[in-house]
């Protein structure tokens, strides 16, 4: 039988054509724009003049480098949080399956509603978290306000979201786990800890996978949460890629604008794809 | 041993309430305070419960524009997802039939979907030269674009453990491939396109940043561009921006109440398999 006749190529067009035009497009003649500088309407070649204006302007650094270090610590937190949250919550505990529910919740509900409403909540006088820290005798930090901490800040609330999701697909990889090897290392006299770090943490690696990959990216990329909580201030101390993306583009500067989202896709590619790589190459030793 | 677990699990539920669900606690408590009482910030219940009046406040503010939002965002949402939906299985199911040297290639491609972030000015450059630009049609196809690339995975894999022998059954008997996708293979898809419908509904209705860019103008505002309208105009009234945050997480907390095992089993989906 010819599969090229029962499986015709034409089914992948519809949308396919739609992924072409307004996906891939955008994405080849970005590298083209971002030498010019540009109008919409009229370009003018200027080499890599955007690009050496980027790394020459300390605040469109300070973005680079924040994009890079909120992008590690939330998926660090998320996988690492994801993780022990993943084995409370599947070792047989009272009401375990409302904890799970809360905690997905945040997953779904709106992040610039988040950002807006944890924005209150971080309020350094008045703020929920600080009057909470104030009854423990604790002088609680500034954090939106401090230009040291904003990004953590920031970072903090992203984790709080997304930790759910991160919790959820541990959950679906422990499930995969025998517990004949657990029988096992019982019986071999394993502690609960040794048990955790020699049987868990390598064999729940796939998932830990899909959890650094796809906080990596989504942290990376991150706009919404940012730009609802401080729009990259104080000053540009939380300013990311994504941000410097979209005020370079308020401001008129589109041949710049569009250097920004080279440089964040290099970065995202140098970053993900290596990492994904060495992932998958590693064997898992047990 | 039994005890401990108890005692554990009471103080996982205990920290798991106060750090999940104080801020929609706070949410909820500061929707129907006064403006003066909002601005506390505190968690002690309102002195008067006003949620009609904050309600009807939210509703009519800006010449109602949360309703036109609330249109906006359905229409894009439903368009998209129909759209997606149906094409996604498509290409879902001809690159898992047919093995062929482009797969490699087509694999690329759907991961960059994934993993790129899409290059916004020359999109709006092109939307304009498409006089798409600002439409709600443009909005849709984009969320379409986006979209696909995670909708084509999950149809894939669903459609990997769909017998070929089905397949084969209808063309023997002379089914043109149209019909063999539409007739025999797309009503046995129900369940995972159930859950790409519910997750890309969460998704699109969601979004922020793709209707911020390519979609300004007040009579295309979407919803979540409500609260970011609101921000700043309900800056001293707290109530007010709170009352809108809570209208915005209704339709998600609808979805979820009713398809939370769909809506995990989708988000997780893959994870395992590595």
């Amino acid at each position: 039988m010819k599969s090229s006749r029962s499986y015709p190529y034409w089914f992948i067009l519809p949308s396919g054509l739609i992924y072409l035009v307004l996906f891939l497009v955008p994405t080849v003649t970005a590298f083209w724009f971002s030498l010019t500088q540009w109008d919409l309407f009229e370009t003018r070649f200027i080499g890599l003049e955007n690009y050496s204006q980027f790394f020459q302007e300390p605040f469109l650094i300070t973005g680079a480098v924040n994009t890079v270090v909120f992008g590690a610590v939330t998926s660090i937190a998320k996988s690492i949080l994801g993780l022990l949250l993943a084995v409370l919550l599947t070792s047989g505990l009272l009401g375990q399956s409302f904890l799970r529910t809360l905690i997905f919740f945040p997953v779904l509900v709106s992040t610039v509603g988040i950002g807006i409403a944890f924005t209150e909540i971080m309020h350094p006088a008045r703020g929920m978290i600080n009057v909470g820290l104030s009854y423990l005798g604790i002088h609680g930090p500034a954090w939106l306000i401090d230009p040291h901490l904003a990004l953590f800040s920031v970072a903090l609330v992203d984790v709080w979201k997304g930790v759910g999701l991160a919790t959820l697909i541990y959950i679906a990889g422990l499930a995969t786990i025998s517990s004949d090897y657990y029988e096992a290392a019982r019986i071999d006299g394993a502690t609960k800890l040794q048990m955790f770090f020699r049987i868990t943490v390598p064999l729940v690696r796939p998932a830990t996978v899909t959890v650094v990959t796809l906080s990596l990216i989504s942290g990376l990329r991150s706009f919404d949460l940012i730009w609802a909580m401080t729009k990259g201030g104080p000053g540009f101390s939380s300013d990311v890629l994504a941000s410097v993306i979209y005020k370079q583009y308020q401001a008129g500067f589109y041949g710049l604008s569009t250097a920004g989202n080279i440089i964040l896709f290099v970065l995202v590619a140098l970053i993900v794809v290596p990492l994904t790589y060495w992932f998958n190459r590693r064997e898992v030793d047990l | 041993m039994k005890r401990q677990q108890v005692i554990i699990g009471i103080v996982a539920l205990v920290l798991g309430v106060l750090l999940f669900a104080t801020p929609f606690m706070f949410i909820g408590i500061t929707a129907v305070k006064s403006a003066a009482e909002a601005s506390h910030l505190g968690l002690s219940l309102p002195s008067k419960w006003l949620f009609w009046e904050n309600f009807m406040a939210v509703i009519k503010a800006r010449n109602y524009m949360l309703l036109l939002a609330y249109f906006n965002s359905t229409v894009i949402t439903v368009g998209a997802i129909s759209l997606l939906a149906v094409s996604a299985a498509m290409i879902g199911y001809v690159i898992q039939r047919r093995p062929s040297k482009w797969n490699g290639f087509i694999y690329a491609l759907i991961l960059a979907g994934l993993m790129i972030p899409p290059a916004v000015v020359p999109t709006i450059w092109l939307l304009k030269e498409l006089h798409l630009f600002k439409t709600l049609h443009g909005m849709i196809l984009i969320q379409v674009a986006y979209g696909l690339s995670f909708s084509v995975l999950l149809f894939r894999s669903f459609i990997a453990s769909i017998p070929r022998d089905l397949d084969e059954a209808a063309i023997i008997d002379g089914a043109k491939p149209w019909q063999v996708f539409f007739k025999v293979i797309l009503p046995l898809l129900k369940p995972i396109t159930i859950t790409v419908v519910l997750v890309q509904s969460v998704t699109i209705f969601n979004d922020f940043t793709n209707p911020l860019y390519y979609l300004p103008g007040k009579d295309n505002v979407t919803v979540q561009l409500t609260l970011y309208n609101f921000q700043s105009q309900f800056s001293s009234q707290m109530n007010l921006l709170f009352m809108n945050i809570l209208l915005v997480t209704i339709p998600p907390l609808i979805m979820f109440i009713f398809f939370n095992k769909q809506i995990v089993k989708g988000m997780t989906a893959g994870a395992v398999k590595g």
